[in-house]
């Protein structure tokens, strides 16, 4: 029982066809604290497919995905209590701040302090642009205020696709910083990333390769 | 739960708040719909006509506003988020239909007694168009969803979604133009009235769920 406790996800024998082609079978993943896994393969070997397998939006053709043991599709609620998912698209509405972004997903979740929100976004490098429509904002700085989200949601399970897309060096080292924190402090994380920045090399890593 | 809802409601009316333009082309297709009746049909023919070309045109606005529901979502990723969080997707989407409704929906009933005395209707029919009008809308708003949930992750969802939703709507436009012309005729328009309350029960209780489990498949 106390084995079922733990913060674990697992994949078993996934199986995935897009039309014709078998992107992957058999596939197993496991994250557990403290242990990155870092998918990766090359553009259009599933990645982000995986990604939305592992959160639930999308439904393999076999296997499954347990959190805990449970399979997510009967734990959905607490699942996603503790779920983080940075996606290929933002997830922000243009027309709200960055600061009313984040008070809104992050509500969803739980009750969260302004000044929490306010942190999360200054240590992301976009506490200027907090009260700015992200309309405003550049690409990176989107990327940066969507980050923040997922370190603001006080998450156990990060999932996180393509992270340093559109980022500078200085984000890029921001992110890996922010994961490797989070891994040290027994969070998960699932990434999906073509490389690795080097600031991530002292992490423990998992690695999935696709295709 | 409610602290979700009110979050979802608060967040859909301020980003309304911020594109009123879009917000109100619904109610000016209202405005324009009704007003061109007059002008093709001539004073001698509009007499009775009232009610069922303020039903007509309160459809097809309601169906205009449909379209863009769940579309921006979809588009920025948002309705992901949405999705994953801890909250039951069906009460929050009664949330957000409930937001499309008082801004789509709201100001054009609001408007519709003036356009019904321009177009003859008899003032005594004007309390029972409005409650009429109150109870009939938001069950468009909410079949409506079922609708737009189902076709937006689609490429050319919008013909398809008038397809879909046009003939479930048949019933509110029934009974909500016959309850007006009752009243307009002076006779008693109760048993139609209950009837467009109960259809609201009906797709307030059962379309939520329907445009989740729509919503997840769309998203898939």
């Amino acid at each position: 029982m106390a084995e079922q406790q733990a913060d674990i996800l697992t994949a078993e024998n996934l199986q995935l066809w897009r039309g014709d082609r078998r992107l992957f079978e058999h596939l197993f993943v496991e994250a557990r604290p403290e242990c990155m896994v870092h998918i990766q393969g090359a553009n259009g070997a599933g990645k982000t497919s995986l990604m939305r397998i592992l959160c639930g939006l999308a439904s393999p053709d076999e296997g499954q995905v347990c959190w805990r043991g449970e399979r997510i599709g009967r734990v959905r609620s607490e699942f996603q209590g503790m779920l983080a998912y940075l996606g290929h698209r933002d997830g922000l509405k243009h027309d709200l701040s960055a600061l009313e972004n984040l008070r809104f997903c992050c509500g969803l979740q739980r009750s969260v302090e302004e000044v929490t929100l306010r942190a999360a976004l200054d240590s992301a490098g976009v506490g200027d642009a907090a009260d700015l429509p992200v309309r405003f904002l550049s690409a990176g700085q989107r990327r940066r205020v969507a980050f923040a989200r997922v370190t603001a949601s006080a998450a156990a399970l990060w999932l996180l696709d393509e992270p340093f897309a559109n980022l500078d060096a200085e984000g890029t080292a921001f992110v890996a910083r922010t994961v490797l924190g989070h891994l040290e402090h027994g969070g998960l994380v699932v990434m999906a990333a073509h490389r690795l920045p080097p600031e991530l090399s002292a992490a423990r890593v998992a690695i999935v390769t696709l295709g | 739960m409610l602290s979700a809802m009110r979050l979802v409601l608060a967040r859909e009316l301020r980003l309304a708040f911020r594109r009123w333009g879009q917000a109100a082309t619904p109610l000016m297709f209202f405005m324009i719909v009704t007003t061109l009746f007059p002008l093709a049909l001539g004073p001698p023919q509009l007499g009775g006509l009232a009610s069922g070309v303020l039903w007509v045109a309160a459809l097809l606005s309601s169906l205009l506003a449909l379209d863009a529901l769940f579309r921006a979502d979809f588009e920025d990723g948002s309705m992901e988020q949405l999705v994953l969080t801890r909250q039951p997707l069906p009460i929050l989407l009664v949330a957000r239909v409930l937001a499309h409704w008082l801004v789509s929906a709201l100001p054009l009933i609001l408007l519709a007694p003036l356009l019904a005395l321009a177009l003859d209707l008899p003032g005594r029919a004007l309390a029972t168009l409005l409650l009429a009008l109150l109870l009939g809308t938001p069950t468009l708003s909410f079949i409506g969803a079922v609708g737009a949930a189902l076709t937006t992750g689609l490429r050319r969802g919008s013909a398809l979604l008038a397809l879909l939703v046009l003939p479930l709507a048949v019933p509110v436009l029934i009974f909500g133009a016959r309850a007006t012309d009752m009243a307009a005729h002076g006779e008693d328009p109760s048993g139609a009235l209950f009837l467009l309350a109960s259809l609201l029960f009906l797709s307030l209780s059962l379309g939520p769920f329907a445009a989740a489990a729509a919503l997840r498949v769309s998203l898939e």
